[in-house]
């Protein structure tokens, strides 16, 4: 699998880490409420296409990306930094 | 029929022209008391549902061939050495049921108890063992501690040598351990399934569940509709996809993919399940002789049931580096397999989560050695509506309570697991 990296360029997986789903909003830090943990820490979508993931490019430039995937043929649509994606509010 | 040397006997000075095929291959029925989803531990429920608890009127529907999926993609390695009392008890019987599984099931499935060794290569990783090794015998199983001589006399081609990458210092054995033939397994529990009266339909996928309401009322397949009073769902990698079929979107599961690898075959050279601490790598040798082993999951989402390369070469290496003569031994093949990786590395096995549905998922890359012990907990549960006491640990609700079994220590990260 080769990820391409929007600063470095096409690079094999071997230089990234996955990090996990990034659909994932990560409640209050003041919030008590257990419905909302619980689905934020356990409860996944888990699909079998398209899906959005954090990896970090720690053998390249260091940088945190969300990368859409297809998780059935790992055909990749789009990389973007993830702090574009955050400042983007998750979209 | 009943296998016996009698039965080998008059067939074989009748040409084997007699032998009946092990199972038959019927229609489905327009409705049964029990539809199990999954020819892999589902074969074992239905087993155990007809067996133990008089329900007969059962399908077991696989939307491929009996062993296509990871009950015969896997490396067939049988252990209890578990750190968790729930998991230490829940596997344990699992062993005591392999002990007796071809003569209860009339059908060789091949167990040997030729002991798991897990290599230890620093001295916190042997006091870690040894802590386990203690908790397991505290619950009744078999553990020992072995030095490094001990352990070349077991497998003399393992480098012990002290320029070693990794030095062997130690290992923890549990020699009730094994393996079993994996394919053996699925045509066992077929077979008697089927004798207790089971339908086992193949090629037949669930498209989408029959519900009245919430209650799950049955199936719909590409073999047609299927009503059932119970629906039982035991599909490994694939549940996630299959509870959205039935209107549940989030469960606390990842799919991985786990890679396997099969060497030429050899002479025997190892006649023990070992496993390398360095690193991740467990091998063992199979009846035909190709040394059969594998590592950790790829590390990231998939349901491509291959691999990519990285995987490759770091099992490989650490293969060469344990046993160094091994190195010019060919690859015969590898594959992938597409686990249900749960959120604290211990399976699920529960009523629910719609009324009228059973869930038994999240084995990780263990399900295997445990599918006597998962058919008989899980056709408990169908047949009682509530958790086998072996099992209760293992419900679904467990996250929300906040009761997680992490044997591991690696917290809600299903791909450290």
């Amino acid at each position: 699998m080769i990820i391409k990296c929007p600063y470095c360029g096409p690079r094999d997986v071997i230089e990234f880490t996955y990090q996990g789903d990034a659909t994932r909003t990560r409640p209050n830090p003041a919030s008590t409420d257990q419905d909302t943990w619980n689905a934020y820490v356990y409860d996944r979508s888990n699909p079998a296409k398209s899906h959005r993931e954090f990896w970090l490019h720690g053998g390249g430039c260091r940088q945190h990306l969300v990368v859409t995937r297809d998780i059935s043929t790992h055909i990749i649509s789009s990389v973007v930094y993830a702090r574009d994606y955050i400042h983007a509010g998750g979209k | 029929m009943r296998y016996s040397a009698f039965s080998l006997l008059k067939n074989a000075l009748n040409g084997n022209k007699d032998w009946k095929p092990a199972w038959r291959k019927p229609d489905p029925k327009s409705a049964y008391d029990v539809v199990i989803i999954g020819g892999g531990h589902g074969l074992a429920t239905a087993y155990y549902l007809a067996k133990e608890h008089g329900i007969r009127n059962i399908a077991v529907v696989e939307k491929g061939w009996l062993g296509s999926g990871n009950i015969g993609r896997n490396t067939t390695a049988i252990r209890s050495n578990y750190l968790l009392s729930e998991n230490q008890h829940f596997y344990e019987a699992s062993m005591k049921l392999w002990e007796t599984m071809s003569h209860d099931l009339n059908y060789n499935v091949m167990f040997s108890q030729r002991g798991v060794v897990n290599l230890a290569h620093s001295l916190p990783q042997l006091d870690i063992y040894a802590r386990r090794g203690n908790q397991m015998r505290l619950n009744g199983i078999d553990a020992e501690l072995m030095n490094p001589a001990q352990i070349k006399k077991l497998i003399p081609g393992l480098d012990i040598s002290s320029s070693a990458r990794f030095p062997i210092i130690g290992g923890l054995m549990q020699r009730s351990a094994g393996t079993a033939r994996h394919d053996a397994v699925v045509w066992g529990y077929a077979r008697a399934a089927d004798q207790l009266g089971v339908d086992i339909i193949e090629n037949c996928e669930v498209t989408s569940f029959l519900k009245d309401g919430d209650t799950v009322t049955g199936v719909m397949t590409t073999r047609g509709p299927i009503n059932a009073k119970k629906v039982a769902c035991a599909v490994a990698g694939n549940t996630s996809e299959l509870m959205r079929r039935a209107g549940i979107d989030r469960l606390p599961l990842e799919s991985h993919v786990l890679q396997a690898f099969v060497s030429e075959a050899l002479k025997p050279v190892v006649d023990t399940v070992a496993t390398f601490g360095g690193g991740h790598l467990y091998f063992s040798q199979s009846d035909k002789g190709g040394l059969v082993f594998g590592g950790d999951i790829d590390g990231y989402n998939s349901y491509a049931q291959r691999g990519n390369l990285p995987v490759v070469e770091d099992v490989m290496s650490e293969f060469v580096a344990l046993i160094p003569a091994l190195a010019r031994v060919k690859l015969l093949r590898s594959w992938g397999g597409i686990m249900d990786m749960s959120m604290d590395g211990s399976p699920i096995i529960t009523t629910g989560p719609l009324p009228g549905m059973y869930l038994n998922t999240g084995w990780c890359y263990g399900g295997f050695k445990a599918t006597p012990i998962s058919g008989k907990c899980f056709a408990w549960t169908i047949a009682k509506n509530e958790p086998h006491p072996l099992s209760a640990p293992f419900t679904l609700d467990r996250f929300y309570r906040g009761y997680v079994i992490d044997d591991k220590g690696q917290g809600p990260t299903p791909r450290l697991h």
